[in-house]
């Protein structure tokens, strides 16, 4: 036994046993192993197994999961075996978790700081005095804002970023061999995650930690791992050094996640030949837009979420909206929907004046846009058929009824990449991406002309993701449809809208043609969001921080 | 956190004047007025118009509801219909016996049901918590007589200690004479708090514990003990005293069943006599004072939410 | 050990690629679960079992009981609770009444007035539930601030104000009983409206512009119908109680008619008559409880099926 191994896996399983004795395997059957003073992320999508087998270095399953075989050993001794009372003394002082949402992780009723030191004080492996100082430390090593005060504050009295780097601290003030990150930055914006990035990639050099980093996105992995494991359904796909996984994928399915991530390069714009679209003619226009919500007595809403927002829409090409949380981008869409009545402005239809609210709209013009929704799972009655679910359109808008019904059906389940026999099925028969398919479906059901889709990619894992993509972009050229493309990731945007609109702060800061935006941005928050966006090579990090430092 | 607690304070006083309105209007619907019924048979014309001046009755309604509410506030709860005699006086004799049998019920019941309840979910799914439940469960469905019933059956018919009815005095007693005393009312009251309480108990603290903050502190390798006490109860203490102020709320059911079950003389026996003898002046006061204990309990409830909410104690 | 210093300190420094076909397809990987079907413990089929008979009893004890229900079994041989002896399987009352008999009227009485009630209770609270939750926020404010009053009286209180203001007859005590728990109906109702009313696919429908109409019937109550049905049983164990205690207390089923919360009542003298039978007062007593705690059971195997959601709701 080697001790340059901190945690190996050997043929781990981990399974749910289910009430009628029967067993479903979760992992089945991983080997991997994190040397010292490294890291290895744990790359897959959902149901890959990946945070389950992170948390077997801390000897734990989720409840309704149990070791079902093999070992997951920390520092030479297997965990599967040992009992609460042996545990104990391994976690938060051998191996330290951090999980992806920091918010729901802190305890609300605890001040930070008593939360940072707690594990190592609670057992006296340190005085109060040296673990302040060590928090301390700590605080200041993640580049948190005042760090001598930071600790005596509540957890919801700091923002999310900040949040997730105190539990970082948390995670390290027992000096740890072992670290175990899981989605650490995935609930956080670009240019919030880029920091926090930097803040985990400094702290685990200069604490030489050894790391586990569970995520779905390479582009982040490449930044910080030495090693990749690639995992799907419980197995290892492929594993290797990340120069090697990223730069020559050799099993089909990494390379299949690379493609459908669709990476952001220097040569992604070399890639794009987005047609010149202005001279198309402006199908739906919003001039001067101002929204809100909550009504004050001059009819002003107390809180601005969009301020004097123009965007046209034009024929058979995309519109790119682009923001992070907060920006405005999905009151957009929902104003241009009716859905929320701008209390300033104009919308315009084939330049006729459009009712601000959907309510007094005619059937007609609601036909003519539609609203895409991001969750399938709510926008998809559970109680009724997805043929029911896309009839309704055909027979509300199209008058179509029976046999015609039906065949339409068909063919837009067709169209949608769906075989025929889906109509018969309810929406909880169906998978994360198949819902979208059967949502887009309804939507073009309609026959409309302009489709709003708010971050419908974004609930999807990334292959499916990049599927739904290449949908629409097939649609578009078929039908000839207007698109009005919301989403917080530049990357998905970029590989297909004609013309860009960057939003921050309910306001557009930039917008134009795709390439002209993303190769000469002319706002200092167009090229802060767009230098954000992980490339997917090695020592992208490092760059750009090198390069916005000597700025 | 402030406004917040003013803002409910507001919203119970309120709704204690909305619940006065209702029972007033209720009482008020019947056919025939306090006139009538006192007068009875001796009713003329002449007599019946001279006694409703008299008490008022002939007032626009508002203004009698005024006038009922202002006395009732400055502690004059008005005459029975039946035998004049002041509500005041009928109630002095027998609050003492409600007041002490749910205070005693309270300061017996909730530490019990609470320690039941907490140990309950700390090791959940093992017999003690399925017995528990299964036991919390039947009396929360079973009718308060029943549980009477049986407890007078164990208690006097097979084990022959107490009675199946409470007589005597309470005059002089102390503590546990007391308590002696009213042993078998405050056995079934006790009971029914309890299986409300013990149930209630077990789902926050389970709640509490299935919550992402105690996994990572028992993924920090904290001890069962500090997990429990200082992650756990802290955070659990609010929903606690909510249910404890609500299940005292529901107590009003509970004693007016035992003081009939038990035949003791309480508000709960007034009340009930009121509305056979269509008593309706000792129906309002009595009805009153019951809603305004429910209320008050109520408020106590939410606000004991808001205090134990960290988020409104530590604002940004 | 033995490792010489040429190779890698770990096999992760090697490029490790599991066997794979070129041509694969990676179909995404389905993520609902199996459906489950619903089935009933062990303890919920004996309270199905139990249900089932007193529904029986219920329907039709009265033409089955030995005797009428203020028929005196043995009209020569009066003397009041009596224990148990043939012709009078259970003894009889306070007045020598058959108790076996009397237990089989009340059993209709009780559970036909109990059903009634609630079903009038889901019929105004579901109504105006789902109203207002659909009618917008003003309609919705009025109607809740209502039924917060309401609500913030004990339901035993509310029942004794009605009493004492009409008196008490079977239609009132089914009206007053409907009422008293249509508020309770009325805010489950809503919350379960409200909660769809957000959903995607309601404003989906409201955007397509659809009509209330089609809004309620085809978008929301087929969602909230599962869930206000499961209800049912646990509103139904309140109404029981409500209906009991309220006889008990002298205020229901007025007597001579024979209801179990009143029997109770009427025979609690068994308890200070040492020596006579305490089966009437025992008998009516396990006879709700046993009705409302095998309810209890099927509602537990239900709301445990619908992922105990139900009782977070209340």
């Amino acid at each position: 036994m080697t001790t340059d191994i901190v945690f190996e896996t050997q043929d781990l399983h981990v399974s749910a046993p289910q009430q009628d004795g029967s067993v479903i395997p979760i992992v089945k059957g991983v080997d991997f192993q994190v040397p010292r003073g490294k890291v290895v992320a744990l790359i897959g999508e959902s149901g890959s197994g990946k945070t389950t087998i992170s948390l077997s270095s801390l000897g734990y399953c989720k409840p309704g999961l149990a070791f079902s075989g093999g070992q997951a050993r920390l520092l030479g001794e297997d965990l599967c075996s040992q009992t609460n009372e042996d545990l104990r003394s391994i976690r938060g002082n051998k191996v330290a978790y951090l999980a992806q949402s920091a918010a729901a992780t802190f305890n609300p009723a605890m001040t930070i700081n008593e939360q940072v030191i707690e594990s190592v004080v609670s057992r006296g492996l340190m005085t109060r005095e040296s673990a302040d100082a060590r928090a301390l430390e700590l605080y200041q090593a993640l580049d948190l804002p005042n760090p001598d005060s930071i600790g005596a504050r509540y957890p919801h009295q700091v923002s999310g970023g900040q949040l997730q780097r105190l539990m970082a601290a948390m995670a390290l003030c027992g000096k740890p061999a072992l670290l175990v990150l899981d989605e650490p930055t995935t609930a956080l914006d670009v240019t919030t995650q880029i920091e926090v990035l930097m803040a985990f990639k400094k702290v685990i050099r200069e604490e030489g930690t050894a790391a586990i980093y569970v995520s779905h996105d390479l582009a982040v992995v490449a930044q910080i791992a030495d090693y990749v494991v690639v995992l799907r359904d419980g197995e290892v796909k492929e594993r290797g050094p990340t120069a090697a996984i990223i730069n020559h994928p050799r099993h089909p399915y990494t390379k299949r996640l690379m493609a459908a991530a669709s990476p952001w390069s220097a040569e992604t714009l070399s890639r794009i030949d987005t047609e010149d679209v202005t001279h198309r003619t402006t199908v739906a226009e919003a001039v001067n837009v101002s929204a809100g919500y909550g009504i004050t007595w001059n009819g002003a809403p107390r809180f601005k979420a969009l301020e004097s927002i123009d965007m046209t829409i034009r024929k058979g090409s995309t519109v790119g909206v682009i923001g992070e949380s907060g920006s405005g981008k999905s009151t957009l869409a929902r104003v241009v929907a009716g859905l929320l009545p701008p209390f300033d402005g104009d919308l315009l239809l084939d330049g006729r004046q459009l009712e601000p609210s959907y309510r007094r709209r005619t059937r007609h013009e609601l036909q003519r846009i539609q609203f895409v929704y991001q969750m399938a799972d709510t926008a998809l009655n559970p109680r009724q058929t997805v043929g029911d679910i896309i009839g309704r359109p055909l027979e509300f808008y199209l008058g179509l009824k029976g046999k015609e019904k039906r065949a339409r059906v068909d063919e837009l389940l067709t169209l949608v990449d769906l075989s025929p026999e889906f109509a018969s099925r309810h929406p909880d028969a169906l998978s994360g991406g198949q819902k979208q398919r059967v949502n887009l479906a309804r939507s073009l059901a309609a026959e409309p002309e302009v489709l709003l889709c708010d971050e419908v990619t974004s609930a999807l894992d990334t292959i499916v993701a990049g599927n739904v993509i290449e949908l629409l972009q097939r649609l578009q050229k078929d039908i000839g449809v207007s698109i009005v493309f919301i989403s917080h990731d530049l990357s998905t945007v970029a590989s297909f809208a004609d013309e860009i609109v960057v939003m921050n702060q309910g306001k557009i800061v930039e917008r134009g043609p795709t390439k002209q935006i993303l190769s000469d941005p002319q706002h200092s928050y167009t090229q802060l969001l767009i230098s954000s966006v992980p490339e997917m090579r090695q020592g992208w990090l490092e760059d750009t921080l090198a390069s916005r430092g000597s700025q | 956190m402030f406004t917040l607690i003013l803002k409910r304070m507001a919203i119970g006083f309120v709704t204690i004047c909305a619940v006065s309105i209702i029972i007033f209007l209720g009482t008020k619907v019947l056919p025939g007025d306090a006139a009538q019924i006192r007068l009875g048979q001796e009713a003329t014309p002449e007599n019946l118009a001279a006694l409703r001046e008299r008490l008022g009755l002939d007032l626009p309604m508002w203004q009698q509801y005024w006038n009922w509410l202002n006395a009732f506030v400055h502690g004059d709860l008005g005459k029975s219909l039946a035998g004049d005699a002041p509500v005041n006086e009928l109630i002095a004799d027998r609050y003492k016996n409600t007041l002490i049998v749910s205070v005693l019920t309270a300061a017996v019941g909730v530490p019990i049901s609470l320690i039941l309840g907490i140990t309950a979910a700390m090791f959940p799914g093992s017999s003690y918590d399925r017995v528990l439940t299964l036991v919390t469960v039947s009396l929360v469905a079973a009718p308060e007589f029943f549980t009477a019933t049986l407890l007078v059956l164990i208690f006097v018919f097979w084990l022959g200690i107490g009675n199946a009815v409470v007589i005597g005095s309470i005059d002089g007693k102390s503590f546990w004479e007391l308590i002696q005393h009213f042993a078998l009312p405050i056995g079934v009251m006790c009971l029914i708090v309890a299986s409300q309480l013990i149930r209630m108990t077990r789902a926050a603290v389970l709640n509490v514990m299935s919550s992402p903050y105690i996994e990572m502190a028992i993924l920090k390798g904290l001890s069962r003990q500090r997990i429990i006490l200082r992650h756990a109860v802290p955070n659990a203490v609010g929903p606690i005293v909510n249910i404890i102020a609500l299940n005292l709320a529901y107590l009003v059911t509970g004693v007016i069943v035992v003081e009939i079950f038990f035949a003791y003389s309480g508000l709960a026996t007034l009340i009930v006599q009121g509305v056979q003898t269509r008593d309706f002046v000792v129906v309002q006061a009595v009805g009153m004072l019951f809603c305004a204990a429910y209320v008050v309990l109520m408020l106590i409830a939410d606000i004991a939410a808001i205090l134990s909410n960290p988020r409104l104690r530590h604002p940004k | 050990m033995n490792s010489t210093p040429h190779q890698p300190a770990s096999y992760m420094d090697e490029h490790f690629v599991a066997p794979a076909a070129e041509d694969e397809l990676f179909e995404e990987l389905q993520d609902s679960p199996p459906k489950r079907k619903f089935r009933l413990s062990p303890a919920g089929k004996i309270g199905v079992s139990i249900v089932a008979f007193w529904l029986l009893i219920a329907l039709f004890g009265p033409f089955l009981a030995p005797y009428g229900e203020n028929d005196l079994p043995f009209p020569d041989d009066y003397s009041e609770f009596q224990a148990p002896r043939p012709g009078a399987w259970l003894g009889t009352d306070f007045s020598d009444r058959d108790i076996l008999s009397r237990l089989m009227f009340g059993a209709s009485r009780t559970i036909g007035i109990s059903i009634f009630a609630t079903l009038l209770a889901y019929m105004v609270g579901v109504a105006l539930g789902i109203g207002a939750a659909v009618s917008g926020p003003r309609v919705d404010m009025v109607l809740s601030r209502i039924n917060d009053a309401f609500l913030s009286l004990p339901t035993i209180m509310l029942g004794l104000v009605v009493v004492a203001a009409v008196g008490s007859s079977i239609p009132i005590l089914i009206v007053t009983a409907g009422l008293v728990y249509a508020t309770v109906v009325y805010r489950l109702a809503r919350a379960i409206g409200v909660e769809i009313m957000v959903m995607d696919f309601v404003e989906a429908a409201r955007l397509r512009g659809e009509n209330t109409f089609w809004l309620v019937w085809r978008e929301i109550w087929p969602n909230a119908a599962m869930p206000l049905i499961s209800d049912f049983g646990l509103r139904l164990i309140y109404v029981i109680l409500f209906i009991s205690s309220l006889s008990f207390l002298g205020l229901g089923v007025q007597p001579p008619r024979a209801d179990w919360g009143s029997m109770v009542r009427e025979n609690l003298g068994a308890f200070q008559s040492y020596g006579g039978s305490v089966i009437p007062v025992v008998a009516p007593a396990v006879a709700i409880a046993t009705l409302t705690i095998a309810i209890n059971l099927i509602v537990d195997d239900i709301s445990a099926f619908s992922g105990g959601k139900l009782s977070g709701r209340i």
